[in-house]
């Protein structure tokens, strides 16, 4: 491991880094220009040019903002809460593969930080400590709206966690690898996981809206019952931090979305269009953010149609529901590779 | 045992189809919805630089009006003062000098005019009081204020400029004046 692999490394993080800071820093504006749109009316559009400037100036609002603590709360999880709640979202990044790779001088550079040949795991291992952020915030600000909010946060993400596991299950039965480099490598052309699971697909997708607590099953923040959820007491910044990191475990999401079913870099015909090896790694990247920003809006589209789940039903669904169907979802997968290797 | 008021309702508890049960046809069905409102004409009016058309006889703003040679018209009699149903307007009445001739038409004049804004409920009865045709109401908005007090409009505010007239030819039709005129109408008399 050379110096130049190293810094390569360096630039190549903090670029994505900076994206997917600046999709979820859009993504707010895009949600509410979507909530208008849809609503008959047209968003905000008075900083800057139809809003542009729109996500920098409530930046700068969160930033001027009173910074309160509760007097009861506990100082040192108080602040870890929404500390641990960005990191975490900002982690998952490192394994997704954002494109092919560039070849200069000889030299492959991937376009992906981390090949991890448990990339999978890896994902789902952050995801789960995502939880963490919630809980504790919910916890050291010694109220019972942020607690309930919590409690119901933890419950809810472990519940679907699990659906969520067992449909990648089936995934990685049928490419036979943890890596999601070679996942998508599998998915080449128009050769879709998409095509295969799509069972699988509308289970992780219901399991993906509940892990980024958004609508409809946005309970741990519910406004009308529980003002807040987990963040109630939270403002200034730290409530930004909370805030932002939902957009970023949005994009995250999408990104795992488009990996996993929908090929990822790959789009249909682009072994026809004779582009050099370079070339097709850049328009496939595009093709990925444009499928990864499709989802996104897909998260919005959803969040302004379905009203939010009771409780009971979010359980009801989680255990009895998705979860059956998941497993069933893996042995028909099973007794599909058992035909395919006996013919 | 039957109904004691007749009135009760056997309650359906229909049983949902397995299409309802699964929830995703409603649910696609709830995204066309959406997806079609995404792309209709917004109902949205952009306030400050478009303006919703109103009424060309709308009570908005009061003008006090000069006569055709720029003379104030009121003769502070404190008519529309009395009629007023909020008593929204306030005036001190002062006496013309030989030197003011050119400022005002009748010999007495309302050095003080103040109209509470926050009071009125522009119904315009100042108006139809006024028997000197010198308050009106305009189609023009009250703006917003920070302060209450700036809600108190003086005769600086009220008073049309000399070189620029305000329009009251839509309030003030030949028949309305007539109307006005009309000493059988037991509001003239």
């Amino acid at each position: 491991m050379d110096g130049n692999y190293l810094l390569y490394k360096l630039i190549l993080a903090s670029v994505i880094l900076l994206i997917s800071l600046v999709v979820a820093m859009y993504s707010t504006l895009l949600e509410r220009k979507v909530a208008g749109f849809m609503q008959d009316r047209l968003g905000p559009n008075r900083a800057g040019i139809s809003g542009i400037f729109q996500p920098l100036a409530d930046g700068l609002k969160l930033f001027f903002k009173e910074e309160f603590m509760p007097g009861t709360a506990d100082k040192f999880l108080y602040i870890l809460g929404p500390s641990l709640t960005m990191m975490i979202a900002l982690l998952t990044s490192a394994v997704i593969p954002w494109g092919n790779s560039f070849v200069i001088n000889g030299n492959e550079y991937s376009l992906q930080v981390a090949d991890i040949n448990v990339g999978v795991l890896y994902v789902f291992a952050i995801l789960s400590i995502g939880v963490y952020g919630i809980m504790i915030g919910g916890w050291a600000s010694n109220n019972k709206y942020a607690l309930i909010g919590a409690v119901r946060a933890a419950s809810q993400m472990i519940s679907y966690e699990l659906a969520m596991s067992m449909t990648i299950i089936a995934i990685v039965m049928m490419s036979g690898t943890l890596s999601l480099k070679d996942i998508v490598e599998q998915q080449h052309g128009m050769n879709w996981n998409i095509w295969y699971q799509p069972l699988g697909f509308l289970i992780f997708i219901v399991c993906a809206f509940a892990e980024c607590n958004r609508s409809p099953f946005d309970l741990p923040e519910c406004e009308t019952e529980l003002i807040g959820g987990y963040h109630t007491e939270y403002s200034s910044m730290k409530l930004g931090f909370y805030l932002f990191a939902e957009y970023i475990n949005m994009f995250i999401s999408s990104a795992m979305i488009a990996t996993l079913f929908f090929g990822g870099y790959n789009f249909p015909f682009m072994d026809d269009l004779n582009l050099s090896h370079n070339a097709l790694t850049i328009v496939g990247s595009l093709v990925f953010f444009t499928k990864i920003l499709f989802f996104v809006f897909f998260f919005m589209w959803i969040r302004w149609t379905i009203p939010r789940f009771r409780y009971d039903q979010l359980m009801r669904l989680g255990w009895k529901t998705l979860l059956p169907l998941a497993i069933i979802n893996i042995l028909v997968t099973g007794f599909f590779i058992m035909i395919k290797h006996h013919l | 045992m039957g109904s004691l008021s007749g009135r009760s309702k056997v309650v359906s508890n229909k049983t949902m189809s397995f299409a309802e049960k699964i929830y995703l046809p409603a649910i696609i069905g709830g995204l066309g919805i959406t997806i079609s409102h995404f792309f209709k004409k917004n109902a949205t009016i952009q306030y400050p630089e478009v303006k919703r058309p109103i009424a060309e006889i709308y009570r908005g703003k009061h003008v006090l009006k000069r006569d055709d040679q720029g003379r104030e018209r009121c003769t502070a009699c404190g008519l529309c003062a009395l009629s007023c149903p909020a008593e929204a307007i306030t005036m001190i009445a002062a006496e013309r000098k030989e030197d003011e001739l050119n400022l005002y038409r009748e010999e007495k004049y309302a050095s003080v005019y103040e109209i509470n804004m926050l009071r009125c409920i522009f119904c315009g009865i100042c108006e139809e009081a006024c028997p000197k045709e010198a308050i009106f109401l305009t189609n023009e908005i009250v703006p917003s204020n920070l302060h209450r007090s700036d809600f108190i409009y003086g005769k600086d505010e009220l008073v049309e400029p000399v070189d620029h007239p305000v329009d009251i030819s839509h309030r003030q039709t030949p028949e309305v004046l007539r109307f006005k005129m009309d000493k059988n109408q037991i509001h003239n008399v």
